[in-house]
């Protein structure tokens, strides 16, 4: 089963260049769109098989070296979501080239398919890259200079990361001649005198993967990628690719390979609040919709990566409920700042003005997500926030807990400036005549904003159901 | 007496990657990579790992060396006072590149005894390479070849758009 993850999107690709005329040409669309939806339905069904059978047997293991467990079925439905998310809009924003456009992100579903999957730190490493060059080309697909100046950055950072993260496979294959995430795990936490190299293959992991994730001291790419590309790959990018590639890797090797060194926990933990609290001030002074939001991812990542530190269940549930929680409100946040800059041409907040009354929609799912960023309940994003905050305080980073907390305030304060700015007040007589967006962005803001309310509501009785089964 | 063979090309791969970034003419630049390939490839040879120095030899020292070439010959190359005045520019931009290295060759030499080399031959081979290849890591080719299909993508939106314009 896992491989059909892989193996699915490829055979789209397959049949899509190896049938090429223009017919099929206009078939790309909708053999991504399937490809999303076959990819959200089997991860469903894993989701539900594992719920429902044997929950305390998380792992499901096969012949090839993959393997998914409860968090990894949560993150490909994820990733099959946005990626749905990102070929509507692309169809309704800029249609030319989809045909390209959805192979890409075939491709990438591919990459992240198998960073979510592997149980191997090369087969990490090469998945990784797989995720990075995709992206690299969608960026730059805008054609713009400051798109290609965004994609030419992330390259940069993004091959520096590589060659630390490939230096730290490597030490750690030579010096303790396995791959595996098990066996790595074991033969650390086991080992009683860690030796120098091993201190620098980890430091150099840490730093590779900080790099891809846009965690705080290493997120100078994050804003230019993010506000530069063209909105369907703003939504891919902020919504998954940053997720599936850089957080998903030190999650998964928290869980599986550090579970037991607590040096690491402590230095993603600082990490973590650095990138709460730097991208929340940092994004109170932008001056532009997407920057604004990109500030804001790099804040949320910040949680994610603070929950998943506490080592505890509930911590890494808190993390990956985050992790599906952001991918949706963000997204739609990125989907609105698109609509508003379809409709109005603006990008600078300063220009615009009480588009409240002119596009509905946007304005009322705008407010459903950033209510649920900020974490105010019943949202989604507060649940996530809460569990997070609560592991923080229970494994003892109290400092941790309450800066989180304050955190949000301050998360609250800039969509705060943002709504204000864009939505509310009155309508100048500049934006008059806008019409609200068209189909595809409106229906999808109302998809992902009614997930983010039902997710909220519905999140209670999901907890009690864990508790009923034994996670904590 | 084998260790200071390997220092000295340690020595040549650095000065050789130095002037691969600093050389203003793309076409000596890119004969400076082909010797850095090939000074890795004499590197590798004597670490003992003879099948990678032949990948490294004939994929990056010849096939991309090839690429970059041809590529090369199809552009227009700059006037020499453009060049010059460019080339002042980017040396000061340089100064603190060989700096920056002697530090961190400094900082190595000094922890070196910190460093346990007994690693570096512990891994034995046991495997042949097609069963490495094809039997333990099929996956990773798997991952290599969408490697290559996003890059053949990226050539193929990128600069078709190009020429359209």
């Amino acid at each position: 089963m896992p491989t059909l993850f892989l193996i699915i999107p490829f055979i789209g690709i397959l049949l899509l260049n190896l049938f090429y005329t223009q017919k099929v040409k206009k078939l790309a669309y909708g053999t991504g769109i399937l490809v999303a939806l076959i990819q959200m339905f089997l991860a469903c069904t894993i989701i539900f098989q594992i719920a429902g059978n044997f929950f305390s047997a998380i792992e499901i293991k096969y012949f090839v070296s993959l393997s998914i467990d409860l968090y990894a079925a949560i993150v490909l439905f994820t990733i099959a979501l946005i990626a749905f998310i990102s070929l509507i809009i692309r169809r309704h924003s800029d249609n030319d080239e989809i045909f390209n456009f959805s192979q890409l992100i075939m491709i990438i579903m591919i990459g992240m398919n198998g960073v979510v999957m592997v149980t191997d730190i090369f087969s990490l490493y090469v998945f990784l890259e797989v995720t990075g060059v995709a992206s690299f080309v969608l960026i730059a697909k805008k054609k713009e200079l400051a798109a290609l100046n965004g994609s030419f950055k992330y390259l940069l950072m993004s091959s520096i990361a590589t060659v630390m993260i490939l230096s730290a496979v490597a030490i750690l294959f030579m010096t303790y001649g396995t791959l595996s995430y098990e066996e790595l795990g074991a033969q650390l936490s086991s080992a009683t005198n860690v030796s120098t190299q091993i201190v620098l293959a980890i430091i150099f992991l840490i730093t590779g993967l900080s790099i891809k994730a846009g965690l705080v001291p290493f997120h100078m790419w994050v804003p230019d990628a993010y506000s530069n590309s063209s909105s369907a790959v703003s939504v891919l990018l902020a919504g998954i690719v940053t997720k599936g590639g850089g957080v998903y890797a030190i999650l998964r090797l928290m869980m599986v390979v550090f579970p037991k060194i607590a040096i690491i926990n402590e230095v993603f933990a600082f990490l973590g609040i650095l990138s709460i609290v730097v991208g929340a001030l940092l994004a109170i002074g932008q001056k532009e919709f997407k920057k604004m939001l990109a500030y804001s991812s790099i804040s949320q990542i910040g949680y994610i990566i603070v929950g998943a530190c506490c080592g505890t269940p509930l911590g890494f549930l808190g993390a990956f409920l985050h992790f599906f929680n952001h991918a949706t409100f963000k997204s739609l946040l990125f989907v609105n700042s698109a609509a508003v800059e379809a409709q109005t041409g603006y990008k600078d907040l300063d220009k615009l003005q009480g588009l409240g009354g002119k596009m509905k929609i946007t304005t009322w799912t705008s407010a459903i997500a950033f209510l649920s960023t900020a974490g105010i309940p019943p949202l989604s994003g507060f649940w996530s926030k809460v569990i997070i905050i609560v592991a923080l305080w229970q494994v003892g980073f109290i400092p941790y807990a309450v800066i989180a907390l304050l955190a949000s305030i301050l998360t609250l304060a800039y969509f705060l400036i943002l709504q204000r700015k864009v939505f509310f007040g009155k309508t100048s007589a500049e934006f008059e005549n806008t019409k609200e967006a068209n189909r595809g962005f409106t229906s999808v803001s109302i998809i992902l904003a009614t997930i983010t309310v039902l997710v909220g509501i519905a999140f209670p009785f999901v907890l009690n159901f864990l508790k009923i089964k034994g996670l904590f | 007496m084998n260790n200071t063979v390997l220092y000295i090309f340690l020595g040549l791969l650095v000065v050789s990657a130095l002037l691969t970034v600093m050389i203003k003419n793309t076409l000596k630049a890119v004969i400076a990579l082909a010797c850095t390939s090939v000074i890795l490839t004499i590197i590798m040879f004597i670490m003992g790992a003879p099948l990678a120095a032949i990948f490294e030899l004939s994929v990056c020292a010849g096939l991309v060396t090839a690429i970059f070439a041809s590529t090369i010959s199809l552009t227009d190359n700059p006037t020499d006072e453009e060049s010059a005045e460019k080339n002042k520019k980017r040396l000061s931009r340089y100064v603190f590149l060989p700096i920056i290295i002697v530090v961190i060759i400094g900082i190595m030499f000094i922890t070196k005894p910190a460093l346990d080399f007994t690693w570096f031959t512990n891994t034995v081979a046991e495997d042949t390479l097609q069963n490495t290849i094809w039997h333990v890591r099929n996956l990773d080719i798997a991952g290599q070849i969408v490697v290559i299909l996003a890059g053949v993508f990226g050539i193929v939106t990128l600069l078709k758009e190009r020429s359209k314009k």
